[in-house]
């Protein structure tokens, strides 16, 4: 296969009235290839795919197919069918006007010239869509349904018409958004068979969309890994499943133990309150994120693993047992195939290349904020008591509110710009919307004894925080953030603000 | 036991009250007497006095031919009208759908003076086209209305669907929407047709006082004499039983359309 791009998006943003859906995406795609994009509901996939169909202009960046930008075409120009979530059939029409609609509009060159030497065209004549519509009726097994009304149809004879109508008029791209969605789960592994046979006869370039990992990870070339309107990893479903390159998507596909961890040397990472022997080079004392599939830990006779564990949970999935073990009180997920008893102490064992380390993605907390007169930082979702003295060694807040400097000089800090970070360890969230800065959790992964909560304000401030407490996300918090653990740096000198 | 059948002489009371009126007439419309009370024997005389009745025969055409008239106009511009709003942006469309309904629940004889004076203020006489413009403001935000449901219950990307396709928006709207939409449009043209049909307070405001429909007409004459000539009392057995075929048509379509 030739790796030539058939379609390229380059820095694509999408905003709906100044919200921010789709960010920075950047993707080629070769022809032939069958991309995924997988992730969580409202990440923007939906978007992405309505942008190259057409129907939606990115509020920035270029869309090229075969090289040209085609961001000024209309979507019925555009060599690209769609089917759709929800299939949009046309009800008034039988299954094969549905899928001669697209063959009755085109128009293709009659191999005649007018006399300015222009090609003349045609439509297609009825012997010809006749021909077409049955064989793309025959590539999705609906012969026999020609003169069917579409109600009188199956979800899977649906959505297999669907197909049909887009096939049929040979797209370069075809772009299918959760074709899937509304079958059982025996209709739809049947047609993920379906769909990748038909993607490897037809040769035509798949962008396919789910938030179903396992469907992405069986059907796809490509996948690509979204969050939040951000592209989070671009691979094939082995490099994505093996390396993720950060938590979320190592807890998005597949299950997963995610723990966080340091770096002791270049081979050795601990975490678990253990030394591992692992292959990913990172810098020295480095915090780092630890992924181990649980399909990747051995169970052995107790003391013979890297560590001791005890088994809490067993639940029989059919191929092998999961487990739940705990060490110390960090819980470690295992599938086996061999069956141990609840209570039973064992050892534990993960090859070096098993553990996954990724770059943690945060550290702390970072903002742009102000102070106001009565010293409050000031942050776009709200105000914070904070600690001004931290600005200047030697200083203290006179009665009137301005910084004394240990040589007596007075600071008026109103309405400077500081840097401000915070801990993961030191934002503290309660139910309600009663503090100053109230936000929604939008995502809560699960590291080993902890959870990672992300909490997004109405200002699209977000705060990042650990805690051992169980949240939902979409819960509705208020968030606190203790006085002295507010670190602030100047965004200016300090002497910028002497008082006159 | 006892409630069912005060429930049931209830009903039949209220039934009468509404029916008696229309069965007296319609069964004295089958005599010659002047006078309802007094049976002169079965006769068809007075339908023989309706069809020679030049006027009742003239108010008769016009009133079918400005309800045709009207629920065409009415129809095609409301039906664009309901497409045009239901694919407009989010904001405007709350705004145009407020717009369009307001001559629903405004009063008639309001509508009625408004367009009055506008005529009068352009200096426009009274004429076919006025009464029809009289009507389409009547009867349009009708069909809107019996067309926006239809549109709420398409597939939300129907309409992208056959951009996709490769047809461009004009036939997208002939060959999807407006078919899928079809239901809503007929409802909305027998709706219209049922309004302007009977309606007087608008016609007689805006139109020529030479034009006269059998609304105007009944109101000219019992106005003029005081009493209803007899003959009337057999149009009226005609328009009621076109009426209730009319209505047996629309429930049929209703029943099929729920079968299907
Ligand atoms: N026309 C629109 N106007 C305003 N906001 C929109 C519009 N279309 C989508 N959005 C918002 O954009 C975000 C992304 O939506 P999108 O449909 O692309 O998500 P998705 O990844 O396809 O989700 P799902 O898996 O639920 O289909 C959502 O928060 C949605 O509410
Ligand atoms: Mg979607």
């Amino acid at each position: 296969m030739a790796a030539e791009k058939i379609l390229e998006l380059k820095g694509v943003y999408k905003d709906f009235d100044g919200v921010s859906v789709v960010e920075d995406f950047n993707l080629y795609v070769k022809k032939g290839e069958f991309v995924t994009f997988l992730g969580p509901s409202g990440c923007g996939k939906t978007t992405t795919l309505r942008m190259i169909a057409g129907f939606e202009m990115p509020t920035k960046g270029e869309i090229l197919l075969n090289g040209k930008d085609i961001s000024s075409i209309p979507p019925h120009k555009r060599p690209i069918n769609t089917v759709f979530q929800r299939y949009a059939l046309f009800p008034h029409l039988d299954v094969y006007d549905n899928v001669a609609f697209g063959l009755k509009l085109k128009k293709i060159n009659s191999g005649k010239v007018n006399k300015k030497g222009e090609p003349i065209l045609r439509h297609l004549t009825k012997q010809e869509i006749d021909k077409k519509v049955n064989d793309a009726l025959k590539k999705v097994d609906l012969e026999e349904f020609e003169y069917r009304d579409i109600d009188t149809l199956s979800g899977g004879q649906q959505q297999r018409v669907a197909i049909a109508r887009a096939i049929v008029n040979e797209p370069e791209i075809l772009l299918l958004d959760e074709p899937l969605g509304a079958l059982d789960l025996k209709m739809r592994k049947d047609m993920q068979l379906e769909l990748k046979e038909m993607h490897k006869k037809l040769g035509i370039t798949f962008i396919y969309v789910t938030h179903d990992q396992e469907e992405a990870l069986t059907l796809s070339d490509t996948i690509v890994v979204m969050n939040d309107g951000c592209i989070q990893q671009i691979g094939t479903p082995k490099d994505i499943y093996d390396e993720p390159v950060n938590a979320f998507v190592a807890d998005f596909i597949g299950e997963s133990n995610i723990y966080s961890g340091t770096i002791i040397d270049d081979n050795h990472v601990h975490f678990l309150y253990h030394k591992f022997e692992c292959v990913d080079k990172f810098p020295k004392n480095e915090k780092v994120d630890v992924v181990v599939r649980p399909e990747d830990v051995e169970i052995m006779e107790k003391d013979e693993g890297i560590l001791n564990a005890k088994i809490v949970s067993k639940i029989f999935k059919g191929v092998h047992y999961e487990y739940i073990l705990m060490v110390g009180k960090m819980e470690l997920m295992v599938q086996d195939t061999t069956s141990y008893d609840v209570d039973t102490e064992v050892g534990i064992y993960v090859k070096p290349f098993n553990i996954q380390i990724m770059n943690k993605e945060f550290k702390s907390n970072q903002y742009i904020g102000y102070l106001d007169k009565y010293n409050n930082l000031i942050l776009d979702s709200g105000k914070l008591e904070c600690d001004i003295t931290q600005l200047l060694k030697g200083s203290h807040v006179d009665e009137e509110g301005y910084l004394v400097g240990p040589d007596g000089k007075i600071y008026d800090l109103t309405d400077a710009d500081v840097k401000v970070e915070v801990g993961l360890g030191d934002i503290d969230i309660e139910d309600g919307e009663e503090g100053e800065i109230v936000g929604e959790i939008i995502s809560m992964v699960y590291l080993g004894d902890h959870y990672r909560v992300i909490v997004r304000t109405e200002e699209e401030e977000d705060f990042v925080l650990d805690t051992i407490y169980t949240w939902n996300e979409e819960d509705r918090v208020s968030v606190h953030i203790a006085k002295e653990k507010i670190k602030l740096t100047l965004t200016k000198e300090i002497k910028e603000y002497e008082k006159a | 036991m006892v409630k069912k059948i005060l429930a049931r002489s209830y009903l039949s009371l209220i039934l009468i009250i509404m029916y008696a009126p229309i069965a007296l007439l319609i069964v004295y419309s089958f005599t010659e007497s002047t006078n309802i009370g007094t049976w002169s024997g079965f006769s068809f005389d007075l339908y023989r006095q309706m069809f020679a009745n030049e006027e009742i025969m003239e108010a008769l055409l016009n009133t079918i031919l400005i309800a045709i008239a009207s629920s065409v106009v009415s129809t095609i511009l409301g039906t664009l009208g309901a497409i045009g709003i239901f694919y407009s942006r989010r904001r405007m469309k709350r705004v145009l759908n407020g717009i369009t309904q307001i001559p629903v629940l405004n009063a008639e004889i309001v509508t009625a003076i408004s367009l009055t004076i506008l005529f009068v203020t352009l200096g426009i006489t009274f004429n076919f086209i006025t009464l029809l413009i009289g009507h389409v403001v009547l009867t349009i935000p009708f069909v809107v209305l019996s067309v926006m449901p239809k549109l709420q219950q398409l597939d939300p990307n129907m309409y992208e669907a056959a951009l996709d396709l490769g047809a461009t928006p004009s036939i997208a709207l002939r060959k999807v929407i407006i078919p899928e939409v079809l239901p809503g449009v007929l409802s909305g043209f027998l709706l219209c047709i049922t309004l302007s049909l009977d309606d007087y307070i608008i016609t007689a405001f805006t139109r020529n006082n030479s034009f006269s429909t059998l609304s105007t007409y009944v109101y000219g004459v019992t106005a003029k004499r005081g009493a209803l000539p007899p003959s009337l009392r057999a149009l009226t057995t005609l328009i009621t039983i076109l009426m209730f075929i009319f209505l047996l048509l629309t429930n049929f379509r209703k029943a099929k359309a729920v079968k299907n």
